[in-house]
């Protein structure tokens, strides 16, 4: 895992990539690229943040791989399928082999925790079923499985706006490993909460994803936060990767070129 | 102090563009009232006179003829409160789908936006009252012609309001679960509609509430319930009669009311 993956020699490494991004642009107005050309090998395996200033296109880059956002120009291959490309039934497919943690938890407020870990399964249960309740045993099991996991058992029927930031952060984490992705995507998953509830909410989604073999791309603001968890470091600036490599080989150097200045690394 | 800094320290809340204009508008406002009073010409005889006629009126009005109400009144209050129900709930069937064509984050079509809207105008625009008129020429006389009536005058409230709370939804949940791969009925059943739920129900109350009230005057065109009734005895110069049926209908109204406010705080 300390080895560096560039994409020019990707094809050359023998475990198949998770994700391979190939020349990947956004604007969100014509002219203004907040991606510029991007290309990147995310290994099958292990935990890769992306770190840069805010406002740099970190958000963008994640988002443009579950197609939140809609890419400019550019290739997403997943397991060689094009992400980029997709619409329609394909499209939600292959979303529902990515799993996805958000910032602000994103779940919905007045559903009980059991449904919101449900939601995952959404992909799979038919919408008639899913209105009238009726998820599928295994689904359940499944669920309650990962609230036992994430240590919210208790807590199934209560309605989500009963809990606190770090319990329904752990809801959002159920609810994406819920769907069994290929891919777990967490666009700045600690960002909303406090230092120590942050490390227990990235301890559990690293075990979560270890145990299940699920690689994980995340962005991330927290430069120690990465280092501490990360097995891989994307480091981005002003809409370019400055940095492809592992938590070891980040230098002060590297930082400075990522953040500019350098008092606030005192 | 502006004299050391060589700055002129001067601040007025409106230039004096924006000051004429407020003046122009004042002035507008009032030369309105002027002229509007001209038009409606009120006869001062009249004017004198009302406080006597309302007089003569209560005086008519009692006693209340309460022995009136098993024969006359409580057939035509239910049939009232019959209309105001089934024509909320006519009107709510119709108006949901409308409010989410008319929802520009469901419905990410501009001109369909644009058409659900002026349905939804155009059942407003059109008074309760002239509804029923219509009505009553299509089906003819009867409780038929008000359920219609006040079903298409509510279809705009309820759907105006309906569609402004789905565009009020907040849009994260919504996302997850686009990202989890769900289908787009599966994403307004577990998305949207928890998250309107209350908002919904609050509406369709509320619209209930004040479709009791204006079915109960729908019987003066003939559009059945206790208008109808209060129409032949202010004919008959009834007035005894005319103030039972006052009564009752109040009465309704504040029950609806109570009962609707009761069941608002459950929900939300």
């Amino acid at each position: 895992m300390s080895e560096t993956t560039r994409p020019a020699d990707s094809s050359a490494a023998a475990p198949a990539p998770a994700l391979e991004i190939r020349g990947l642009r956004k604007e969100y107005r014509r002219g203004v690229p907040v991606l510029r050309d991007i290309s990147i090998t995310f290994a099958n395996r292990g935990i890769t943040a992306v770190i840069g200033p805010s406002g740099t296109g970190k958000s963008t880059l994640i988002r443009c791989i579950n197609r939140l956002v809609e890419p400019t120009a550019g290739k997403i291959l997943f397991h060689g399928l094009d992400l980029a490309r997709l619409h329609g039934k394909a499209l939600r497919e292959a979303r529902r082999r990515i799993g996805m943690v958000f910032q602000e938890y994103n779940l919905v407020e007045r559903l009980t925790v059991m449904e919101n870990v449900l939601s995952g399964r959404l992909g799979y249960v038919a919408p008639l079923k899913a209105w009238l309740r009726r998820y599928p045993q295994r689904d359940i099991e499944a669920a309650f499985e990962l609230l036992d996991a994430v240590g919210l058992t208790e807590y199934a029927n209560q309605r989500a706006d009963a809990l606190s930031g770090g319990q329904r952060q752990r809801v959002g984490i159920a609810r994406a490993v819920m769907q069994q992705p290929e891919l777990l995507l967490a666009d700045e998953p600690t960002s909303s909460l406090d230092p120590k509830t942050s490390v227990e909410i990235m301890e559990l989604m690293v075990a979560l994803a270890e145990s299940r073999h699920i690689p994980v791309i995340l962005n991330i603001h927290n430069v120690p936060l990465a280092r501490r968890f990360a097995t891989h470091i994307i480091g981005m600036s002003d809409g370019s990767i400055v940095y492809d490599g592992s938590p070891e080989g980040l230098s002060d150097d590297h930082l400075k070129q990522i953040y500019g200045g350098e008092n606030w690394l005192e | 102090m502006s004299a050391a800094s060589g700055i002129e320290r001067e601040w007025r809340r409106y230039t004096p563009a924006e000051r004429l204009a407020r003046f122009a508008l004042y002035f507008g406002i009032v030369a309105a009232c002027v002229v509007s009073l001209r038009t409606v010409q009120v006869i001062p005889e009249f004017l004198y006179d009302a406080p006597e006629q309302v007089a003569d009126l209560l005086k008519r009005m009692w006693p209340i003829e309460w022995s009136y109400y098993p024969k006359g009144v409580h057939d035509a209050l239910i049939e009232t409160l019959h209309i105001a129900t089934l024509g909320t709930i006519l009107a709510i069937v119709m108006a949901i789908p409308l409010g989410f064509l008319a929802a520009h984050n469901i419905t990410p079509y501009t001109s369909v936006n644009y058409l659900a809207k002026l349905m939804l105008v155009s059942s407003r625009s059109v008074n309760s009252l002239v509804w029923a008129l219509l009505f009553v020429a299509i089906f003819g006389p009867g409780a038929l012609a008000g359920t219609m009536a006040i079903a298409f005058r509510s279809i705009g409230f309820v759907g105006k309001l309906f569609g402004e709370a789905l565009e009020e939804a907040r849009p994260g949940p919504v996302e997850a679960l686009k990202a989890a791969g769900a289908p787009w009925p599966s994403i307004l059943v577990k998305g949207y509609w928890p998250q309107v739920e209350p908002a919904f129900w609050g509406i369709a109350l509320f619209r209930w509430d004040i479709s009791v009230r204006e079915s109960a005057v729908l019987g003066l065109v003939g559009a059945g319930g206790i208008g109808m009734a209060i129409d032949t005895a202010m004919n008959l110069f009834r007035w005894e009669r005319v103030a039972l049926m006052l009564v009752a209908i109040f009465t309704v109204v504040v029950l609806a009311e109570i009962v609707v406010t009761y069941i608002r705080k459950k929900i939300i």
